[in-house]
């Protein structure tokens, strides 16, 4: 298969990026797209050229390393994938394909392809974890949890972080990694306990790191390689008002902020 | 207002949806009045309910309380739209084809056409109430029912209406399932009702305000 590829080349964050043209030749299509990216790449070392930089580890879908705006969507044409699972078969021989990185204030770019996400690191850090020791295994059933809830969290707990639901959204929003966050621990009885500090919390880190306001246009949910439904956002709005409205130690949560 | 920028935007969201709420009850209540022109008997029903409202101690409570609203939803509006832009400052070259309701991506861009309208609208009625406006010859300034046969009879002013309503029609359309998600009443259960009850509200909203002028212009 032959394909004409437009890549969004930045050599860093302070220089003006643009669009550059390539055209590859006689890619397999059972070759995955980060094989095509590779095939690229070596042409452009083998002539002295600067390779594309793009951010890829486990290559099977599960790490949330890749990225890529591939034809105006996150991880490309094929619903319930990440980039590194995507194969050029999706694409149609001789196909003009639009490669650019995550555009969001909140991911600037390193380099071509390459955003720093660690934004979403900071909410986490910010309150998206339990603060007691857990311990080890507990044996089964000592913690009662409805079979209901724990799938539900587990749910929402498929969230590899890949920042394509703030890609997807046209507010470069980040709710559906929050609403995610917040859910999986709030659903659970180790997680409740501080489930109402922790979504204020988060909510708070999300909003100074300049992310943009959720308007339910659910691109997110439609672009999410795990398919991780909206539900979760208005489980944590849910939450968060509860938690502003009814929460007795308000104002140490807020001094604590 | 510098608290209420230091809301989170999840308060800011809410504030917004519960305003756009208490704006949806308030359309219903104006289309049951407007339906009113239709009824055959020279205006009479109609001008009644027109000096209820405008003499009603209650309604005229209710009058402030819904400016304010129209002025919360449309100030969180337009601030929460210039922060979305401001949260992608380099847009993408390709456009986003994501599959979602395309619609909603432009509630932005509706609202502003809405607010134009009502600019239109206040300059047409409110103004004129209120004595900041002249009313046209031969009409009284609270003689609401042949101000609207006037205005209405003119294809030009009516297109403009029917226009403005369809906008508002798929304003409402994301707005009414979109307020229920903001405020975390998305439920398995009942959100697929609150959808098709959302759609349907927006199209019969939509249908019933322009159905005043299509009468009148085609049978009065």
């Amino acid at each position: 298969m032959n394909f004409t590829l437009k890549i969004w080349r930045q050599k860093s964050a302070a220089e003006k990026g643009g669009m550059v043209s390539y055209d590859v030749s006689e890619i397999s299509s059972d070759s995955s797209f980060f094989e095509m990216l590779d095939t690229l790449n070596k042409t452009l070392i083998d002539s002295g050229g600067d390779p594309v930089a793009f951010d890829h580890d486990c290559r099977e879908g599960i790490c949330g390393t890749c990225s890529l705006y591939i034809n105006g969507r996150p991880h490309g044409p094929v619903k319930g994938v990440t980039t590194c699972q995507l194969h050029m078969r999706s694409f149609k021989d001789g196909e003009t394909i639009h490669i650019e990185p995550w555009r969001a204030k909140a991911f600037p770019v390193i380099k071509d392809l390459i955003v720093d996400r660690s934004a979403l690191d900071r909410v986490i850090q910010a309150g998206g974890y339990v603060s007691i020791n857990t311990g080890g295994i507990p044996d089964a059933n000592t913690i009662p949890v409805p079979k209901e809830r724990s799938d539900a969290a587990f749910d929402a707990a498929t969230c590899i972080g890949c920042g394509a639901c703030v890609a997807a959204c046209s507010n470069a929003a980040a709710m559906l990694f929050i609403g995610a966050k917040v859910s999986h621990l709030a659903l659970l009885p180790q997680g409740e306990a501080e489930a109402s500090r922790r979504v204020q919390k988060m909510v708070a880190c999300m909003d100074e790191l300049g992310f943009g306001n959720c308007s339910n246009t659910y691109a997110c949910e439609a672009e999410c390689p795990k398919g991780i439904s909206v539900v979760n956002i208005a489980r944590m709005n849910r939450g968060f008002l509860g938690a502003k409205l009814l929460s007795e130690k308000e104002k140490a949560i807020r001094d604590s902020l | 207002m510098n608290t209420m920028l230091l809301f989170s935007s999840i308060t800011r969201k809410v504030l917004m949806a519960l305003a756009g709420l208490f704006l949806v009850t308030f359309l219903c209540v104006h289309l049951g009045i407007n339906l009113m022109l239709l009824k055959d008997d020279g205006g009479r029903t109609f001008s009644e309910a027109a000096t209820f409202m405008g003499t009603n101690p209650v309604i005229r409570v209710f009058e402030i309380v819904l400016f304010s609203g129209f002025l919360l939803h449309i100030a969180y509006g337009l601030l929460v739209s210039a922060q979305n832009r401001a949260a992608r400052p380099s847009a993408y070259v390709c456009a986003n084809s994501s599959d979602t309701s395309f619609m909603s991506k432009y509630m932005f861009h509706t609202g502003v056409i809405i607010l134009l309208f009502l600019v239109l609208h206040f300059i047409d009625f409110y103004f004129i109430k209120i004595g900041l406006a002249a009313p046209p010859p031969g009409i009284d300034r609270h003689d609401f029912y042949h101000r609207s046969l006037l205005l209405f009879s003119n294809p030009g002013y009516s297109a403009i209406y029917i226009a403005s309503f369809i906008v508002l029609g798929i304003h409402l359309n994301h707005a009414i399932q979109s307020a229920f998600q903001t405020l975390g009443l998305n439920h398995s259960r009942y959100m697929p009702a609150v959808k098709i009850i959302g759609t349907a509200y927006s199209v019969l909203t939509a249908a019933g305000f322009s159905l005043v002028p299509i009468v009148i212009l085609l049978f009065k």
